[in-house]
């Protein structure tokens, strides 16, 4: 069985259909969007994660034509779009709200941009129909914004938004109005949609957990800067920096001097105990700060010291997170430092091995763990 | 029974002053003119009794209606009025909407001012603001002097006690009625819709079409209604405004009270401009209906 990922950004041949250059916007003294350089490619599902900021919001704006950037450029399929005002991109966007107009029918919204231009109106109703369909909305096609559900509604707008098919689809925090359960059901349903249209969608949100999962690269920001763009699996894996590790999912961060060994680093991180290992490329000086980070899942739980385990520290069980089909330990050790463990709970939980105030000791392999610069 | 009790209030105000006011005048409609106080017959004599009461309902008749019909100066004062309340809705409506569209987008934190200088005129009279287009709108009035001191005109303009200032007057006393309806409207409008539309492929000036105009249409018809109805009704701006050729029923109506003393006929006028002011009020309760269903 071949399958070919799909990877353009690492084929060095591949035409991106966005690209930023040296973008910058700034709101009087403010800079929202700092100098940044990137593409994005035909068939993505970009994502763009920014904590804090509104970065997002204006790398969205801009690339929809109501922001212009103060400086650089932003090219679409090559053509700098600049002076392509909103109404003449081959750009849709879904608005946080949805903005659904309220006077018009389902049926009527998703028509709304279509009409706008010389298609004929049977094609114009077959569109909606063939839209309707892609987004199970047949039977509300006549019914009026405020007469369905908030899910529904997000679907509309969806609709509403591919109906011209546009090469590049915004999302503007398309999931933040529904609730938990119908988000995910709806993350799954967008990455369906996607595939089918072959659109390429950018998705602006701020909650990791659905950047991870419907996107094919994750673009997290602060300060206006794009600090890694990369796929759900690198980001969480290969994390680029503590401030990435720490943003996407649960970590524990080791600070302390680095001291070189085969094939990796001892960091030495707390008097009287043992310094961790951990394998790594990185090129670091001798005694330099640098900071290990290891996802709880990695970290395991023992009664006893493991056998032959490089990586292990003895503490108290803090306190323990117990999400159903996970449990998350909180091991404290004799300096304080908090360690996170995570262990899937196979058996029942009476037969759960570890109480409050247990000793034992956390241990993790010398891969498990990433060294970090900064 | 609570629920009973609660529902009196409101229909007890209105028994007492709309119900039974209007059963007077148009009982009043139906009489003839006396040389009297009052001034009508038949009045009810209680002590005569079950004849009196059938006496008193005989010699009621159509009479007055049917006059209003023979002498053509009041269908003719209905229909200025009609037209002269019409075309001044209009004006209102094309000063008020822009006004109340600048308000809409102003910056959050001017709304309240604007709000607020648009409700201060109802701080003064309303008979001192009309008294005040006099002096502006006189021959040696303000707006003349102006006009000839810019030298705009070479001769001044005669305005007042014509068409024209009831025009002016109305649209001025009315344009917050027609504001305030609007603005309400447009500030509950979503932003987003608009970037909407124009994401979608319109242009501003469609976007404002198809979208800012449908959105604000059931404040376009309140504020139409609630300049429409009192115009047509209006006595004091065409009187003190107005000119001795301009027709409206509120001025009949008030000449036939105080200067023919026909207090039967000025009644019958009065019926029938009520009979006329329904059609646009029913109109008016099923859209505010409309916007309550909507809003839900």
């Amino acid at each position: 069985m071949s399958q070919i990922t799909f990877e353009p950004w690492n084929d060095p041949s591949a035409k991106p259909l966005i690209e930023f250059k040296g973008v910058t916007k700034r709101f009087g003294d403010f800079t929202a969007i700092d100098n940044q350089t990137f593409d994005i490619y035909e068939k993505e599902f970009f994502a763009l994660l920014d904590p804090s900021g509104c970065g997002k919001t204006t790398m969205m704006r801009m690339l929809a034509g109501f922001e212009t950037p103060t400086s650089g450029k932003i090219l679409l399929s090559g053509q700098d779009i600049a002076p392509i005002p909103p109404n003449k991109r081959a750009v849709n966007m879904m608005f946080q709200s949805y903005a659904l107009f309220p006077h018009l029918s389902v049926w009527e919204n998703i028509a709304f941009g279509l009409k706008r231009g010389t298609m004929p109106k049977d094609e114009i109703a077959a569109r909606v129909e063939q839209m309707l369909k892609l987004t199970r909305l047949e039977k509300f096609a006549q019914r009026k914004p405020h007469q369905i559900s908030g899910g529904q509604r997000q679907r509309v707008a969806l609709a509403r938004s591919l109906a011209k098919a546009p090469k590049l689809l915004l999302l503007d925090e398309p999931l933040g109005a529904l609730d938990a359960k119908l988000r995910q059901d709806t993350q799954f349903e967008l990455m369906d949609i996607q595939e089918k249209t072959g659109t390429t969608f950018v998705i602006v949100t701020h909650d990791q957990e659905e950047a991870m999962t419907v996107a094919s690269r994750v673009a997290v920001m602060d300060d206006g800067r794009i600090i890694q763009a990369d796929t759900p699996a690198h980001i969480y894996e290969m994390p680029g920096s503590v401030y990435v590790a720490d943003f996407i999912g649960d970590v524990t961060i080791f600070e302390g001097r680095a001291k070189r060994a085969e094939g990796g680093y001892h960091i030495a991180f707390a008097e009287g105990h043992d310094s961790l290992f951990a394998a790594s490329d990185l090129d670091l000086s001798e005694g330099q700060t640098a900071y290990l980070a290891i996802r709880p899942e990695k970290v395991m739980i023992t009664p006893e010291r493991p056998e032959g385990a490089r990586n292990a520290l003895e503490g108290k069980i803090l306190d323990i997170a117990y999400l159903g089909n996970l449990s998350t330990y909180h091991v404290a050790l004799s300096n304080g430092q908090i360690v996170k463990a995570q262990t899937a709970n196979t058996r029942r939980l009476a037969n759960r091995p570890f109480t409050w105030e247990d000793s034992v000791w956390v241990s993790w392999t010398d891969t498990a763990a990433v060294l970090l610069e900064r | 029974m609570r629920r009973f009790a609660l529902i009196i209030v409101p229909y007890a105000w209105l028994v007492a002053l709309f119900l039974v006011p209007f059963l007077i005048v148009l009982k009043i409609s139906l009489s003839d003119p006396a040389l009297a106080i009052p001034p009508y017959t038949p009045t009810l004599d209680l002590a005569a009794g079950w004849a009196g009461m059938r006496e008193f309902f005989a010699d009621l008749d159509m009479e007055n209606f049917t006059f209003l019909t023979t002498d053509d100066l009041y269908w003719k004062a209905y229909l200025s009025s009609l037209q002269i309340a019409l075309i001044s809705t209009l004006l209102t409506l094309a000063i008020g909407y822009p006004i109340a569209y600048a308000m809409a987008r102003a910056p959050d934190h001017w709304r309240p001012t604007l709000l607020m200088l648009v409700i201060l005129p109802f701080w003064t009279s309303f008979l001192i603001r009309v008294y005040s287009w006099m002096g502006i709108l006189l021959t040696e009035g303000y707006l003349n002097q102006l006009l000839l001191g810019m030298g705009v005109i070479s001769e001044p303009l005669t305005i007042l006690n014509t068409n024209t200032a009831v025009y002016i007057g109305i649209v001025y006393t009315y344009l917050p009625f027609m504001i305030l309806p609007i603005y309400s409207a447009l500030e509950r409008m979503d932003d987003s819709l608009l970037e909407a539309a124009e994401d979608l492929g319109c242009s501003r000036l469609t976007a404002f079409w198809l979208v800012t105009i449908p959105l604000s249409k059931n404040g376009i018809i309140a504020g139409c209604f609630l300049v429409f109805i009192p115009a047509l009704g209006e006595f004091v701006i065409p009187s003190l405004l107005g000119g001795s050729d301009t027709l409206m029923i509120g001025k009949i109506l008030w000449e036939e009270f105080f200067n023919n003393r026909d207090w039967p006929v000025a009644s019958a006028v009065a019926v029938v401009l009520l009979l006329i002011l329904i059609i646009p009020i029913v109109l008016f309760q099923r859209n505010e209906q409309k916007q309550r269903e909507i809003d839900g």
